[in-house]
C-alpha cells in the first residue's frame, strides 16, 4: 500500500492548483514551500542517510541562486591584475544547469575537506563555509550588487528550437516547474537509497568500522552523497532566483537552514517522504496561521508544533505513522514467524 | 602450501606503551590458525594492523604477496581479507537480510538497475532480487535464515556473531579473521560454530582466529600462535602448545582469570 503513497501524493499535488482555483497568494506559498522542500530533501540525503549534519546547507542553495542569476544576467567584473571577466547573458535554463553543477562542485570540495573530520567538525566546517559565501555575496558588490540585490532576473524559458519556447512567468507555470524538479529529485534519491549505494550510506551511519570491513569506501560514499545533495540544493536555489526574480545576500540566512533541518527532523529523517511531509507542514503553517495571529505568535506556534510532533513521534511523522500502521497489521507477523518452529 | 598471510616483524607502540613487539608469523593457505594469549596480550591490536585499522610502528603485513602498508580497510577487504568484530558485529538498525545485502556491497551496481518508475513505486529491480537471493543463501548457509526479517540489533549475541560471519563471507574472502567469535555463546551454540568454521575452511577459506575458549581453540586449530605482553612466546600444533611450559607459565603468572584459562588449557589437554 505504501508504495502507492508517493504516486498518490504526486497526483494530489498535480490537481491541487486546479482545486484551489486562481489564488495567487496560496500558489505563491506553495511554490516557495516546494522550493524549500527540495532543499529539505537534499539535506535529508546527508542528515538522514549518512548521518552527517550540514548546518551550512543554505550555502549550496544560495550559490545555486547566484550562479543561475548571474549566468542569465551576465556580468562584467575585474578580478585583479588588470584582468576583466565579461559574460554576456545566457538563457535561464542554462543558468539552472550551471547552478546545479556549481553547487555540486562546492559539495565535492566541502565533502573532500571535511569528511576526514566528522560529526561536530563537519557541522562547524559547513557553518563557516555558508558564512564565508554570504560575506562574499555581500561584499563583492561589483559582481553581486551586494545588499542592493540582483534584480530583473529573467524567468526560466523552456522549449526546443523549432518547437516553440515558453517563458514560465505565471505562478501556475512555476508551480508545475517546481513540482517537476521536486519529482525528479525524489526519483533520484529513491533510486540512490534503494541501491547498493544507499546501503553503503546506511552501513556507514550505523557502524562505520564494520562498513569499512566489508569493503565500503567511506570517503567516496560520503563525497558522492555530498555532491548530489549540494547539486539538488543548488537546483532549488536556481528555481528560487528565477521565480522571485530578485535575490540579495539574505538568501544565505542561517534561519533557512534551520527551517530545512526542522522539516527533515519533523517529517522523519532517513525516510523518502519525511522531508516532503515536514516541508508541507512547516511551509504552509504560516499560511494557515496568518489570518488568526501576528507573525511573532506564529513563531511560537511553529515551535510548539515541532515540540509536540517530536514528543509524540520522536523519530518524526513518517516513521511514527508507519509504526502505528505496522502495529495495526501486526497479527500476521507472529504467525509468519512461528511457522519455521512449527515445522521443526 | 604457501603463506597466504605473513606478519613480518610487526611492532605497535601507543606512546610509550608497547602493544606488540616484533610479531612475526605466517599463515599457510587453507590453515586454521589461532592467536591466543592473556587479556591485553595484543591479539585484537594485531587484527587491527592486519586489516588496516591501525598502522604498525614497524614491520609490515603481506597478504597473498601484497604489502598492506598504507592500504585503507576497505581496500584490504577488496583483496580478499575479511574480518569480524568482537562486540559490534552487525548494523543494528537494519534487518538481518539487509545486513548481508550491505555486506554484498561489491556485487551490486553502483546505482541500482531499478528503473525510475519502479523507484517511484518503491519496487525493486532484477539486480536487486538476485542480490537478495544471494543474501538469503548466505544466511541459510550460516544457519540464521529464520531470522532474516528481524532487526539485527534485536538478536541474541550468539546470533549477532553469526550475522557478522555472514557479512564477512558476503565479501567473498580468501581469508577470514574471526575476533572472539564464540564469546557470549553457550556450549551447544559453540559446537555449532565449530562445525561452521570447518565448513568455511571447506570452502577454501583460510582462517585466523582470536579466542579465549580454550577447548574450542584446541579442537579447531591446525596451529596456535601464543602472544603475551605483545610478544610471540610460542607457536605450534595444539598438542605442543598444550604441553609448553612457557605457555602455562604465561597464563599462571597472571591474575585469577588467567588461572582459569590455564586450567581450561590443561582440562582440554586431558580431554
Amino acid at each position: 500500500m505504501s508504495r502507492f503513497l508517493p504516486l498518490a501524493l504526486l497526483a494530489g499535488l498535480v490537481v491541487l492548483p486546479l482545486a484551489l482555483g486562481p489564488n495567487p497568494y496560496l500558489l505563491n506559498a506553495l511554490i516557495v514551500t516546494g522550493i524549500l522542500t527540495i532543499g529539505a530533501m537534499s539535506l535529508n540525503l546527508l542528515l538522514g542517510y549518512t548521518g552527517q549534519l550540514s548546518l551550512g546547507h543554505i550555502a549550496f542553495f544560495g550559490i545555486g541562486a547566484y550562479v543561475s542569476a548571474l549566468t542569465s544576467l551576465g556580468f562584467d567584473v575585474e578580478i585583479g591584475f588588470g584582468l576583466r571577466v565579461v559574460h554576456a547573458p545566457w538563457p535561464a535554463a542554462v543558468g539552472f544547469l550551471l547552478a546545479t553543477v556549481a553547487a555540486g562542485s562546492c559539495g565535492y570540495l566541502i565533502g573532500r575537506l571535511s569528511f576526514r573530520v566528522r560529526g561536530a567538525y563537519f557541522v562547524i566546517v559547513t557553518i563557516s563555509f555558508a558564512e564565508v559565501v554570504r560575506l562574499v555575496a555581500l561584499n563583492w558588490v561589483e559582481l553581486t550588487q551586494g545588499p542592493l540585490a540582483l534584480t530583473n532576473i529573467p524567468a526560466i524559458t523552456l522549449g526546443l528550437p523549432g518547437l516553440g519556447m515558453w517563458t514560465l512567468k505565471t505562478k501556475l507555470q512555476n508551480y508545475y516547474l517546481v513540482l517537476a524538479v521536486g519529482t525528479l529529485c525524489y526519483g533520484v534519491i529513491a533510486r540512490l537509497v534503494g541501491s547498493q549505494f544507499g546501503r553503503a550510506m546506511r552501513g556507514l551511519k550505523e557502524n562505520e568500522p564494520l562498513a569499512l570491513s566489508v569493503g565500503i569506501n567511506a570517503t567516496r560514499t560520503l563525497t558522492v552523497a555530498a555532491v548530489i545533495s549540494a547539486a539538488m540544493a543548488g537546483a532549488a536555489g536556481s528555481l528560487y532566483a528565477h521565480y522571485l526574480r530578485i535575490i540579495d545576500p539574505d538568501v544565505f540566512l542561517f534561519a533557512t537552514t534551520v527551517s530545512m533541518v526542522i522539516m527533515v527532523v519533523a517529517g522523519g529523517k532517513g525516510t523518502l517522504l519525511g522531508p516532503i511531509v515536514g516541508g508541507l507542514i512547516f511551509g504552509l503553517l504560516p499560511v494557515a496561521l496568518r489570518p488568526v495571529m501576528a507573525p511573532e505568535a506564529q513563531w511560537i506556534v511553529y515551535g510548539l508544533v515541532l515540540i509536540v510532533i517530536l514528543f509524540v513521534m520522536p523519530r518524526g511523522i513518517v516513521p511514527g505513522l508507519s509504526g502505528l500502521l505496522g502495529r495495526r497489521s501486526a497479527p500476521t507477523v507472529p504467525v509468519l514467524e512461528a511457522s519455521p518452529a512449527v515445522q521443526r | 602450501m604457501s603463506a597466504i598471510l605473513s606478519v613480518e616483524h610487526v611492532g605497535v607502540r601507543f606512546g610509550g606503551l608497547v602493544a606488540i613487539a616484533d610479531l612475526h608469523f605466517d599463515v599457510q593457505d587453507g590453515e586454521i590458525v589461532s592467536l591466543i594469549g592473556p587479556n591485553g596480550a595484543g591479539k585484537t591490536t594485531a587484527f587491527n594492523v592486519m586489516t588496516g585499522f591501525l598502522k604498525p610502528s614497524q614491520g609490515a603485513v603481506r597478504f597473498r604477496g601484497t604489502c598492506l602498508d598504507g592500504l585503507a580497510p576497505h581496500a584490504i577487504t577488496r583483496l580478499g581479507l575479511a574480518r569480524t568484530f568482537q562486540r559490534t558485529s552487525v548494523f543494528p538498525d537494519d534487518t538481518v537480510l539487509d545486513n548481508v545485502m550491505i555486506g554484498l556491497h561489491r556485487r551490486g551496481a553502483p546505482m541500482s538497475r531499478t528503473s525510475f518508475r519502479d523507484a517511484l513505486l518503491g519496487r525493486s529491480g532484477a539486480g536487486e532480487r538476485a542480490l537478495r537471493d544471494r543474501a538469503e543463501a548466505l544466511l541459510d548457509w550460516v544457519g540464521i535464515a529464520d531470522r532474516a526479517r528481524e532487526k539485527a540489533g534485536a538478536l541474541a549475541y550468539g546470533e549477532q556473531r553469526l550475522v557478522g560471519v555472514a557479512l564477512a563471507l558476503a565479501t567473498d574472502p580468501t581469508m577470514l579473521l574471526l575476533d572472539e567469535p564464540v564469546s557470549g555463546m553457550n556450549a551447544s551454540e559453540t559446537r555449532v560454530f565449530v562445525r561452521l568454521i570447518e565448513q568455511i575452511r571447506g570452502r577454501g577459506i583460510t582462517i585466523l582466529l582470536v579466542e579465549h575458549d580454550m577447548p574450542m581453540v584446541m579442537e579447531v586449530s591446525d596451529r596456535i600462535v601464543v602472544l603475551n605482553y605483545g610478544r610471540l612466546i610460542a607457536e605450534g600444533p595444539p598438542d605442543r602448545i598444550r604441553a609448553d611450559p612457557v605457555v602455562i607459565e604465561a597464563y599462571l603468572g597472571q591474575g585469577s582469570a588467567a588461572r582459569q584459562a590455564a586450567a581450561a588449557v590443561l582440562e582440554a589437554a586431558d580431554a
